[in-house]
């Protein structure tokens, strides 16, 4: 598959790498993922999924970030 | 002074380490958060004062926990000063989003020292820091440090007494248009003039719904913020965005000057191969479900050691106390009034004590990540999160230590919840009733049946518990549902100081502030069952109790019952084991008048209860009544040690008042189908 438009993290496999493109979460959600160092540009890899496929666990600036799949639904993002 | 971080980052180790025993836990006033301050000598021996603020990600709160940060930092907390220095702790294996906190620190305008800590987990992952360089870049004096093994400790203690320290010169510069909207804004705030811009800069990064909720500044603040915002987003700048973005890239360059990776290749690390197992889809469970079983045997059956030792001694004292007093009210009151209410506060510290080891394990080791991580699906289900269902599987044992675990779960509603349902959880305090009720319900029946009827009362209460947690989310705390984003910290080994500190301080502090509203309303409870006195002075103690308050108030309380087929007997047995519930089974007997030799032997009791008859001759306790008395053991709230609790944790009487209410309430409706329901359907 290519990097096409409006690909989001939840829809990523395990291991893919990738890299954020913007999001469509409301603001205060967002802000956090910002501040968790999920800025537009970073690049993250896809580490696992939780035993039951929720929350995903990715990994950004070298360490490892979980959110669910509800707001990982909100980051839009490209594959790397 | 004040000591500032990331969680994960071993700030607590870094604050135990310095402070050693002297520490005090306390409060801030109005919200739960917790006020942890220590003393230490600096390296001239001069005492200071360090304060433990909550670990934080951003001062752009989202948790009541960081709000507190936030406020003392800002000099907004009433009871606490603006701290002359921070020690900011960071993390040096994940220093980029470390730095993160740091780089808005640096924007207040108090003197830093940032102090590295895990140096030597960074530099097994192939990361080398220059401390130097970090130093240079930061403007601020950087500490290299292995806090659980004591490298640094005396360096950071230089570093904090060198007076007077100066204040940061380096922070994020923003965007040219940002930065003038933030300068325009500080002029106007009525704050000290070192923190305005910080102030300004975090007014303008709120998003609307949170500035409508700012209550320290006044609506002509709140306008001219939203005016400013509205000139940045003309002038296509982001203000929730672009003071974050300002951070990271000023954070990649401290990055790129300081950070020395190897060749950037380095082996998968200990703990992601760990996880590979303990997050596996088969393995995981495995594992959790393993650890749950063994933490729950532990506070269920290795705790009713030393409990049943503390009951033991109780009951002995009383006895000593009896024998050695003449018959007297005082006699009364010392033995079943206050030793008795002492002894149900002590009986719980066992179960207290494992509780916070093994959560301290699972905390320190990283693992609470994990299992939260495992179960948020499940628990989301009920509009729960990952972190509530160790509190749950707590409160199978015994509800207090449940709730005192909330304390993990960041967000406010979702620990409401979860505390408001965990006494639903069938705790062991029940099963003294249950035994009893099963005896009476089917003598004859084989203990595997019995322990089936058992079962199904467990389950029923976590059933009922998941219900309430969705109802109570859906209904009584909606709004926007908060999002889980759940740090997973790398393993780490336990450090065994920092748990046996907090069991020691958590069980000090149930001891102080739930212990005394518990002994108060034992001695309570004590004179409603013996005030007023029968005038009969030979009367025999099932006399005395049933014209006592409240022998009356089971009286009264008949009407409330009768639909549920209870007489007063029984109303005297729940009013009884209000406090507690296993002090049904003694209540019963002292009503029916049954002498036991062997409180543990309930067979006398059982006979008794099934022999008893209405006035029109048929029996008293039908399965349906037995059935019904289970059901509402399951659901009642009957403990006024888990209201202490409760009022403990919310700081406030409206949701222990609250939970009494509703759990009640669904006590007597269940009690209530179950017997009307059982009528109806030909039962007996």
């Amino acid at each position: 598959m290519t990097t096409d438009a409006g690909e989001t993290l939840s829809s990523l496999p395990l291991g893919q790498k990738g890299r954020v493109l913007g999001f469509a979460l409301p603001p205060e959600h967002r802000q956090r993922l910002l501040e968790m160092g999920l800025t537009v540009g970073a690049q993250f890899e896809v580490i696992r999924f939780a035993p039951l496929g929720d929350p995903i666990d990715i990994k950004v600036r070298g360490y490892h970030l979980s959110l669910r799949k509800n707001e990982a639904a909100g980051v839009l993002v490209a594959r790397l | 002074m004040a000591i500032a971080g990331n969680p994960n980052c071993g700030k607590s180790t870094i604050f135990n380490a310095l402070t050693g025993l002297r520490q005090k836990v306390g409060n801030y006033p109005g919200v739960t958060v917790e006020k942890k301050t220590g003393r230490f000598f600096g390296s001239h021996g001069e005492a200071m004062e360090l304060l433990d603020l909550p670990g934080s990600y951003s001062l752009q709160v989202r948790s009541p926990d960081e709000a507190v940060a936030r406020d003392v930092l800002l000099g907004r907390q009433a009871d606490t000063p603006r701290p002359d220095v921070i020690i900011c702790v960071v993390d040096a294996s994940n220093l980029e989003r470390n730095l993160y906190l740091v780089a808005q620190m640096l924007e207040l305008n108090i003197p830093i020292v940032v102090a590295l800590n895990m140096v030597d987990v960074a530099e097994k992952n192939g990361v080398v820091i220059d401390i130097m360089a970090l130093r240079e870049k930061l403007g601020v004096p950087v500490v290299a440090m292995v806090a659980t093994k004591g490298v640094g400790l005396i360096e950071l203690r230089q570093a904090v007494s060198r007076s007077p320290l100066p204040p940061p010169t380096i922070w994020t510069q923003m965007p040219i248009v940002l930065e003038r909207e933030v300068m325009g804004l500080a002029k106007q705030l009525p704050v000290a003039p070192d923190i305005a811009r910080a102030e300004a800069l975090l007014l303008l990064t709120l998003h609307e719904a949170a500035l409508d909720e700012v209550t320290h500044h006044d609506r002509t603040v709140i306008q001219a913020t939203k005016a400013a915002q509205q000139r940045l987003g003309t002038a296509g700048i982001d203000p929730i965005s672009a003071p974050v973005d300002a951070r990271y890239d000023w954070i990649g360059q401290v990055c790129a000057a300081a950070h020395h990776t190897g060749d950037g290749h380095y082996a998968t690390s200990i703990s992601d191969k760990l996880d590979a197992w303990l997050t596996h889809r088969v393995w995981g469970w495995v594992a959790f479900l393993g650890m749950m079983a063994l933490m729950f045997f532990c506070i269920f059956f290795v705790a009713k050691v030393p409990m049943d030792a503390i009951t033991n001694g109780t009951d002995w004292l009383a006895k000593w106390v009896g024998d050695h007093l003449p018959e007297s009210d005082l006699r009364g009151l010392l033995t079943d009034g206050v030793i008795a209410g002492v002894g149900g506060v002590v009986v719980f510290l066992p179960q207290i004590l494992i509780l916070y080891f093994f959560l301290g394990i699972l905390e320190d080791t990283g693992y609470m990540a994990r299992a939260a991580f495992i179960m948020d699906r499940l628990m989301s289900k009920a509009g729960l999160h990952g972190k509530s269902f160790i509190p749950m599987l707590s409160s199978f044992a015994c509800a207090i230590p449940g709730i005192m675990a909330t304390r993990t779960i960041e967000n406010r509603k979702d620990r409401l919840v979860t505390i408001l349902v965990a006494p639903l959880m069938s705790c062991s305090a029940r099963v003294p009733v249950y035994t009893l009720m099963i005896a009476v319900l089917m003598p004859a029946h084989s203990a595997l049946q019995k322990a089936g009827i058992m079962l199904i009362m467990y389950f029923l209460g976590g059933a009922v518990a998941f219900g309430m947690a969705w109802l109570f989310k859906k209904k009584l705390l909606k709004g926007e549902t908060p999002m889980l984003l759940l740090e997973m910290p790398p393993y780490r080994m336990p450090s065994w100081k920092g748990v046996a500190l907090r069991m020691w301080e958590r069980s000090g502090l149930f001891l102080r502030r739930a212990g005394t509203v518990i002994l108060a309303l034992s001695v309570l409870l004590w004179a409603l069952a013996t005030y007023p006195k029968p005038s009969d002075p030979k009367a025999t103690p099932s006399e005395a109790l049933a014209q006592s308050f409240a022998g009356r108030m089971g009286h009264a309380l008949e009407p409330a019952i009768k639909p549920l087929g209870y007489d007063w007997k029984i109303g005297i047995g729940l009013i009884g084991s209000f406090a507690a519930r296993e002090v049904f089974v003694g209540t019963m007997s002292i009503v029916y008048s049954v002498e036991s030799k062997d409180k543990e032997d309930i067979t006398p009791l059982r006979d008794t209860m099934t022999n008893e008859k209405r006035s029109d001759g048929t029996p008293m306790f039908t399965p349906l009544v037995c059935i019904g008395l289970m059901v509402f053991y399951v659901l009642a709230m009957q403990c006024i040690s888990t209201v202490a609790v409760v009022r403990r944790e919310t700081n406030s009487w409206r949701w222990p008042l609250f939970q009494i209410f509703y759990m009640t309430g669904l006590a007597w409706v269940g009690a209530f189908l179950v017997y009307q329901g059982g009528k109806l359907l030909g039962f007996h």
